[in-house]
């Protein structure tokens, strides 16, 4: 991997294992927690609804073991950089607005969500002008409208400025 | 969701004073008409046929559009109804899955939570079996089963704790039979199931099951209606569905019948629902409908108003009290 | 032969103006829907059913017919283009079809993608014609234990050549297959896994996994290293078109066999989906180049296309001989055979010639139209890729947003998507294989509720599963897959020149 000199390790590889191990670990435990609230045993006319969910949670909690316990092992030897604070930076570029996009589709409706984030994006990752931007947000947008409301009839989320053109 | 629910009442309101009070209501934009099942299914085709009826005889200045909320045996689309409160635009058609759905999985909705509009139709269930087995009529069938044992007599039918399996437990109870019920997904699927023989019989809905009653792979032993289907035209080449007999008249005292219905949100002025009741009479006028029912075989008794919602409220009473006595209500 | 009496009698009824012009719009439309991820063929046909009320049936099928056909060409496109599947069926496509094009080579990728389709569909069309009656007696056979042989069959042409730790392997396939059981189990109608949230009771849809593991995944390890999409924006000419098409008979065994996989699979019926998959990995474990699956291999696209697309076309034979529709756009259809008042099933053939016979000609033109159109538009479809990454980035992730609101209709499908997007992101570069994940999450309800409904019918008894010559070849067929590596490398060992005796 190439790194630039000021690019630090934002997080080594070992740990980034390790937490993962820990949360799968913690998810299999909660599908052999709910199986086994179900019924997890095999009745008279095969398997309840919980039996197989608890042998694969229980699969998933030992496989998390399997992994978490090297990982461990390694702790303190295994130097190798999951991920850089530069790689991150630009991870979370994309990843944070796209997370304030999912927000704006449940508030203000898919299309001006879409619209804002795609001109927003152009402007300030790919120095477009500002004209430029917009005009190519609200192209997608506008399309997408044509394409699902109009023609294919399949409502999208909505928003207050979509209500107020009368959809 | 609050802030959307306030909009969306302001902007009925808003319509509402700006056409007076003088002339009906009318939908100033496209109405959703939610499918709480699959595309494909029974209600499916029953939402879709009512758009193109709606759309070919102009019936309606804004058009309908479907929309399949099937998640959690239709709790899903329910739940969406239920939390768009006051939304004039909103429709959807039921199964029983109306009443069996919060009982069997304890999800928080019920009818009392929609605006009941009207009962477009009642479908009716037959209970099929094998050309190739020998049974003639069901209490020949009941007898074989009863004589092969417990459980050894296979009924396939659509879903788990919903109406075929109702149905299944209800002919146990009056018969003192024990079937295996096998549940599957759909209703064309169960068909084959039988025509294939991996199954003893079936409780398919007429238009399921038909095209192999045509073809000479099922037979129809009893319908589990009051009276007799009222189709006379033959359907095969000796037989009509009036042939059918009720289970009744055949010896299992066993009666039910799925409604097709139409519900919205709650929270809507009385002049909205009388919009619907009034289109879908319209609808229901239509040779295309009166096709439809007879290919399908449906009771096509129609209800809105008190009636329809006294009704809806005995369907459920029915529904708790069969559901209880098989064991299918949720643990609280 | 009275069959191609009746085909030509077919083709003079599906080939008037009206008909191919409304053939043509439907492959267009069809292959838009398959471009969007989330709206499948199901919806495409549901959307424009109600416009076919006016149509006479079989203009109203021929136009319906094809808009599935273009759905089935249409997926591969995004798969290869940005690793996003447009169609459930094209999933296993972007396992060797998105590397292609990261190392330049969409083109190739799609060229092969899009005649391997025709291929496969060409083939079921011919089985149709010809052997209708005979094979739809077949799907019959298909009971539960049946089925769950099938499931099983999938995943051991899958399980046992992945590389890498066999606990992350393990982990993620098992992680799938726990989120496939969210939701409602339809053997007992009971809630599962679903802990009191009503968000959570349709479970996790499988397409917006995958949209959100591979698409936004893979738009996190491009910005990772970059803004920009690597590889991308090789020149596509005729050129390569050709030189595509010199290579394909190269793959005719793999070819053959996913022709076999995907007919057999859509008569059934077992989708397209678990085709497209069986077929890829029978071919990963049978093809001299296995090995290198998943590096961009042309075949690792040939074989699933061929077999999605004749599972697809074949899926129409139970729908119009049985009335059992084969794929959820089957589904949709046969609903349109109700509504215009013809009953599907054995006596359709002999009351509705003019029908079915127009409808089996329009599907060999409806997949010759369809190859027109989309082999025209590789150029453009190449030319996407050279859209600066800071705006298609964005596109992309409107597009994936869009298709996983579509599937459901619900807006926690776009959160959904965002959360597999980080998962994918973390795995990939932890290596733990998405594959297995997806394909326990595809069929992990499907083969449950297939091996406990075998279970009511046998009453438990596990010998169901070998009670016949059909359920007991497939499961013995599925083990001997699961063995396979073992006894290739056995024979292997045998095949070189041992050393010398003593």
């Amino acid at each position: 991997m190439k790194q630039p000199p000021t690019d630090h390790a934002a997080a080594r590889t070992v740990v980034v294992e390790l937490v993962v191990a820990v949360i799968t670990f913690s998810f299999g435990a909660l599908v052999v927690y709910g199986s086994a609230q179900l019924g997890a045993s095999w009745g008279a006319d095969g398997p309840q609804s919980g039996y197989f969910p608890f042998y694969i949670g229980l699969l998933i909690c030992i496989s998390s073991a399997g992994i978490f316990v090297p990982a461990l092992l390694k702790l303190k030897s295994d130097r190798s950089v999951f991920v850089t604070t530069g790689q991150l930076k630009r991870v979370m570029v994309i990843l944070l607005p796209t997370t304030a996009y999912a927000v704006g589709v449940q508030w203000i409706g898919i299309y001006v969500s879409s619209a804002v984030f795609v001109a927003l994006f152009m402007k300030f990752l790919g120095k477009y002008s500002w004209l430029r931007s917009v005009v190519v947000g609200s192209t997608v947008s506008i399309s997408a409208f044509v394409l699902f409301e109009l023609w294919f009839k399949i409502p999208l989320p909505k928003g207050p400025f979509e209500r107020m053109i009368g959809y | 969701m609050r802030i959307q629910r306030i909009l969306t009442c302001s902007a009925v309101a808003f319509a509402a004073t700006l056409a007076g009070p003088a002339t009906a209501w009318e939908p100033t934009k496209t109405v959703e008409f939610i499918i709480p099942a699959g595309t494909g299914g029974g209600a499916d085709q029953m939402a879709r046929f009512t758009q193109g009826v709606v759309a070919k005889y102009n019936l309606m200045k804004q058009s309908i559009v479907p929309i399949n909320k099937s998640g959690g045996a239709g709790a899903e689309g329910f739940l969406d109804v239920k939390a768009s409160k006051g939304d004039a635009h909103k429709i959807i058609i039921t199964l029983s899955n109306l009443f069996t759905t919060p009982l069997a999985t304890g999800v928080p909705f019920n009818w009392k939570d929609l605006t009941p509009v009207a009962m477009l139709a009642l479908d009716n269930f037959v209970l099929w079996v094998n050309a190739e087995d020998p049974y003639k009529s069901p209490t020949e069938y009941i007898a074989a089963a009863k004589k092969a044992g417990p459980n050894q007599f296979k009924m396939a039918g659509t879903g788990s704790k919903q109406e075929d399996q109702i149905i299944t437990v209800a002919i146990e109870k009056a018969t003192g039979v024990k079937f295996t019920y096998v549940p599957f997904k759909g209703g064309g699927e169960v068909a084959t199931q039988l025509v294939g023989k991996h199954v003893n019989s079936t409780v398919n809905n007429p238009i399921e099951a038909v095209a192999q009653w045509r073809a000479g792979k099922l037979r129809p032993l009893c319908v589990f209606d009051g009276n007799r289907m009222p189709y006379k035209d033959k359907v095969t080449d000796t037989l009509s569905w009036n042939d059918i007999p009720t289970c009744k008249e055949a010896g299992i005292p066993v009666e039910y019948t799925m409604l097709r219905g139409i519900f919205m949100p709650a929270g809507v002025p009385q002049d909205v629902v009388d919009f619907y009741v009034e289109l879908f009479k319209k609808v229901r006028a239509t040779p295309d409908w009166r096709k439809l029912m007879a290919d399908g075989a449906f009771n096509q008794t129609f209800m809105a108003g008190k009636e329809y919602v006294d009704w809806v409220a005995k369907a459920e009473i029915l529904h708790r009290d069969l559901m209880k006595e098989a064991g299918f209500l949720a643990k609280k | 032969m009275e069959e191609l009496n009746a085909l030509f009698q077919g083709f003079s009824v599906a080939l008037t103006p009206f008909n191919v012009g409304l053939m043509l719009l439907g492959v267009t439309l069809g292959v838009i829907i398959g471009v969007l991820p989330g709206l499948g063929g199901a919806n495409g046909v549901a959307i424009l059913l109600p416009l076919t009320f006016t149509m006479p049936p079989t203009s109203a099928i021929i136009m319906l017919s094809s808009i599935y056909w273009g759905a089935l060409f249409g997926g591969a496109i995004t798969s290869i283009l940005f690793n996003i599947p447009g169609e459930p069926w094209s999933v296993a496509t972007t396992f060797d079809g998105y590397p292609m094009a990261q190392q330049g080579r969409a083109g190739e990728a799609m060229t092969g993608a899009f005649t391997s389709s025709f291929v496969g569909a060409l083939v079921a069309v011919s089985l149709f014609t010809f052997i209708a009656p005979l094979i739809a007696s077949f799907a019959l056979q298909f009971g539960p234990p049946e089925f769950f042989s099938v499931y099983l069959l999938t995943f051991s042409s899958f399980v046992g050549t992945g590389k890498g730790n066999p606990f992350k392997i393990i982990a993620s396939m098992m992680v799938g297959f726990a989120l496939a059981a969210v939701g409602i189990d339809i053997v007992t109608g009971q809630l599962r896994l679903t802990f009191g949230f009503t968000e959570l009771l349709s479970g996790f849809n499988f397409l917006v996994a995958v949209i959100g593991l591979f698409g936004i995944g893979e738009i996190l390890l491009s910005m990772e290293e970059g803004l920009s999409f690597s590889g991308h924006g090789a020149g596509i000419n005729p050129r390569i078109v050709l030189q595509t098409w010199a290579k394909l008979p190269r793959y005719w065994a793999t070819s053959i066999r996913s022709c076999i996989i995907g007919v057999w699979m859509g008569i059934i019926p077992g989708g397209a989906t678990p085709a497209s998959f069986l077929s890829y990995g029978v071919a990963r474990k049978m093809s001299r180049d296995g090995a290198k699956f998943g590096s961009g291999q042309l075949e690792g696209v040939v074989a699933p296309e061929t077999a999605a697309h004749a599972a697809g076309t074949s899926a129409l034979l139970p729908m119009i001989m049985l009335g059992i529709p084969g794929s959820p756009t089957a589904a949709v259809l046969l609903g349109g055979l109700l509504i215009w008042g013809l009953q599907p099933g054995p006596l359709l053939f002999v009351e509705q010639k003019d029908f079915v016979w127009g409808l089996i000609a329009s599907m060999y033109l409806g997949n010759i139209a369809g190859l027109i159109v989309v082999m025209t538009a590789v150029p453009l479809f190449a030319a996407i890729l050279r859209i600066p990454f800071p705006i298609i980035a964005p596109v992309i992730v409107v597009i994936s947003a869009i298709g996983a609101y579509t599937v459901k209709n619900n807006i926690l499908d776009v959160w959904m998507m965002v959360v597999f997007g980080v998962i994918g992101y973390v795995f990939k570069k932890l290596g733990y294989p998405l594959a297995p994940m997806v394909l326990a999450l595809v069929l992990g309800d499907a083969a449950e509720s297939s091996f406990r409904q075998s279970m009511l019918i046998s009453q438990g008894d596990l010998r169901v599963f070998f009670s016949n010559w059909l359920v007991g070849g497939i499961t013995g067929l599925s083990l001997f897959m699961l063995l396979w590596p073992q006894i290739s490398a056995g024979l292997a060992r045998l095949r070189t020149p041992a050393p010398a005796p003593r």
